[in-house]
């Protein structure tokens, strides 16, 4: 499956932006759209899973979690660097998916959504237990805080960089794999598709993902990692996120990731019913206004207005 | 409808063979003996007892809406608060405590068959991920029109039951805690009443899990999963009415910690099964309040997450639940 010359051109045109974008925003500007970027990376991982292999998780909160403590703690105990540390964690949130994904092969449906939204409750409690590695309520500040340009650069050439993976990813014989397990588990069985291998191998790279978002979130942080910045909260607005992106596409993961990570800060000051609530109550009337409007979320706009137009 | 009421199938819950009953029957003997042995374990047994009524009513809303609509209410809890606001406000305005409950139990009514008639509806044939995140969105919604209406600071509202203590023996149980199992069961057992025994609740258990066959026959499944919403809705308002005097204080947040522990009552219980969600809530309600008590590595930080590991070593035992049954896929 080749991808259309539009989606390419498309693509790039949003990478173009993105790259000429930091040279007109302020420092604040850069710094609230490099937390779009850990939301977009946040979202392309929990798509691979839920869009793709149909495994519905609302613990990637967790995931973030995990990934965040390993480069706070890195930072912090080996001085190592910040861009080494979302390699590692890359890698040891992979493994933490591989973990999950085993046990999760025998849940299904709302059983696993509850099964991992058990997982986001449960992590950050972990810090508070073991609070003399992993500082208590009061997180872990890495060794090194950075810059927003340095914060938005980063973040973005990631975003870029695992977005490519994913569509890499899921153009191939894995994502054949990842879609035939979500359309119907025996059929993919029966074309010798071996769900158990491929099942926990979308949990892992979706955790992978996470992880990195993660990383990216303590940097934007001031290299603070803090159990409370990882609640249920985060998990939901991933997943709320993912949905009004679209689930299955990958179209719409920027549009996604802009809704969750730039709107409660817009709405923060609304006229008439004030500060801190207004933000709420506006977020959480548009998102139940987005899903009324476009159940399948942006990506779903496309072929819709595809259609139209060859309707007309 | 009457061959409807035959079919075994619609039967709310049957108890589970072997295995599931041996389970739980031992359990009950090692309550008893328990509590003969000693007091203190007889104490929080029954205070246990007491918050895990509160789960189960939260547990059955879930579960209630489970059957109809076949997506958890992440909202449910949030219902169930701002229900607790309502009533807060009415007894400001002088009711008395128990006009101000069945007032608001109303209100909850009202408040459910709207939701799910203006929100839910609409999204409910497209599919069932946008479903849920409508209810997380109105999760975030009700809390910050609570907050923006009665503020986020700390509230104090009388209970209903006062602070009197009775002793049985040594053993001193609090008239709050049988106050509250007795108001929450009472309402469960009504409901499973209206369920089995009416034509409305035969005609609502077949809109929620027969709806085509239900049309044929004349049910009006709409008004009937609408109706189910606002009865879990006051289920949820009861739960919550109940788990304040617990608290004493009124605050946004006050049904979160309820909302995880029903949702692993529910789960625990097998998520279709409501005679599950009830057992699933006493039994997490007892469960935590004697490891509380007895196994001093599980501090109060690490109870949501010993609780929910404890539903996961369930859960890979048993997929489905305790009461749940495995569901026969089609190719």
């Amino acid at each position: 499956m080749r991808p259309r010359a539009s989606t390419v051109g498309t693509a790039a045109a949003a990478a173009l932006v993105l790259a000429l974008l930091p040279f007109t925003l302020s420092g604040y500007h850069q710094a609230l759209a490099a937390q779009v970027a850990v939301f977009f990376v946040a979202i392309l991982g929990l798509n691979v899973l839920t869009g793709y292999t149909g495994q519905i998780s609302i613990g990637h909160g967790a995931f973030m979690a995990i990934g965040g403590y390993t480069t706070a703690v890195l930072s912090r105990d080996h001085h190592m660097s910040l861009v080494l540390t979302m390699v590692v964690a890359f890698a040891v949130c992979f493994l933490c998916g591989l973990l999950v994904g085993l046990p999760a092969l025998r849940l299904s449906g709302v059983y696993l959504a509850l099964a991992t939204f058990a997982l986001a409750v449960s992590v950050p409690q972990i810090p508070l237990k073991f609070s003399k590695y992993l500082g208590g309520s009061g997180g872990v500040q890495s060794a090194k805080t950075v810059g927003h340009l340095w914060l938005y650069g980063t973040s973005w050439t990631v975003a870029a960089i695992l977005f490519v993976l994913a569509s890499l990813i899921l153009r191939g014989r894995t994502g054949r794999a990842f879609r035939a397990i979500r359309d119907s588990e025996v059929a993919a069985t029966s074309s010798g598709v071996e769900l158990s291998v491929y099942k926990t191998l979308a949990f892992g790279v979706s955790a992978a993902f996470a992880g990195v978002a993660g990383s990216l979130f303590v940097m934007g942080t001031n290299g603070f990692a803090q159990p409370s910045e990882f609640g249920i909260l985060l998990s939901l607005q991933i997943l709320v996120g993912a949905a009004v992106a679209g689930l299955g596409s990958l179209s719409g993961v920027l549009a996604g990731a802009a809704f969750v990570g730039l709107l409660p800060t817009i709405s923060s000051d609304v006229p008439v019913i004030g500060s801190t609530h207004g933000q709420d109550v506006v977020f959480g009337a548009l998102v139940i206004a987005v899903m009324l409007l476009l159940p399948t979320g942006v990506a779903g706009l496309v072929p819709r207005l595809r259609r139209l137009r060859a309707r007309a | 409808m009457v061959e409807l009421a035959r079919r075994r199938p619609l039967q709310a819950g049957r108890l589970p063979g072997s295995p599931v009953g041996l389970l739980i029957a031992a359990g009950c003997v090692f309550l008893l003996v328990g509590s003969l042995v000693s007091t203190i374990f007889a104490q929080q047994t029954v205070a246990g007892l007491a918050t895990g009524a509160v789960y189960s009513s939260l547990a059955l809303a879930l579960v209630l809406i489970y059957r109809a609509t076949e997506v958890i209410n992440f909202a449910q809890g949030e219902m169930a608060m701002a229900s607790v606001y309502v009533a807060y406000q009415l007894i400001h305005w002088g009711f008395s405590y128990w006009e101000a409950f069945f007032t608001t139990l109303g209100f909850a009514l009202v408040l459910g068959i709207l939701i799910q008639l203006a929100l839910i509806r609409p999204v409910q044939q497209k599919s069932v991920i946008a479903v849920v995140i409508v209810t997380v969105g109105l999760f975030i919604l009700i809390d910050g029109v609570v907050d923006w209406i009665w503020g986020a600071s700390i509230k104090f509202m009388p209970g209903p039951f006062g602070n009197k203590i009775y002793h049985v023996g040594a053993v001193s149980i609090a008239r709050q805690d049988i106050g509250t199992l007795a108001v929450t069961l009472g309402s469960v057992a009504l409901l499973w009443v209206l369920f089995q025994y009416t034509k409305l609740g035969l005609a609502m258990r077949a809109a929620a899990l027969r709806p085509a066959s239900a049309r044929l026959v004349g049910v009006r499944v709409n008004s009937m999963l609408a109706l189910g919403w606002g009865f879990a809705a006051v289920l949820g308002a009861v739960a919550g009415l109940m788990a304040e005097p617990a608290e004493f204080v009124l605050q946004p947040t006050l049904m979160q910690p309820i909302l995880l522990y029903a949702f692993a009552a529910a789960v625990l219980g097998g998520l279709e099964s409501p005679v599950g969600a009830v057992v699933g809530g006493l039994a997490i309600g007892v469960f935590l309040n004697l490891v509380g008590q007895y196994v001093h590595l599980i501090t109060s930080e690490l109870r949501p997450p010993f609780a929910f590991a404890v539903l996961l070593a369930v859960l890979l035992v048993k997929p489905t639940g305790l009461f749940g049954r495995r569901r026969v896929r089609k190719v």
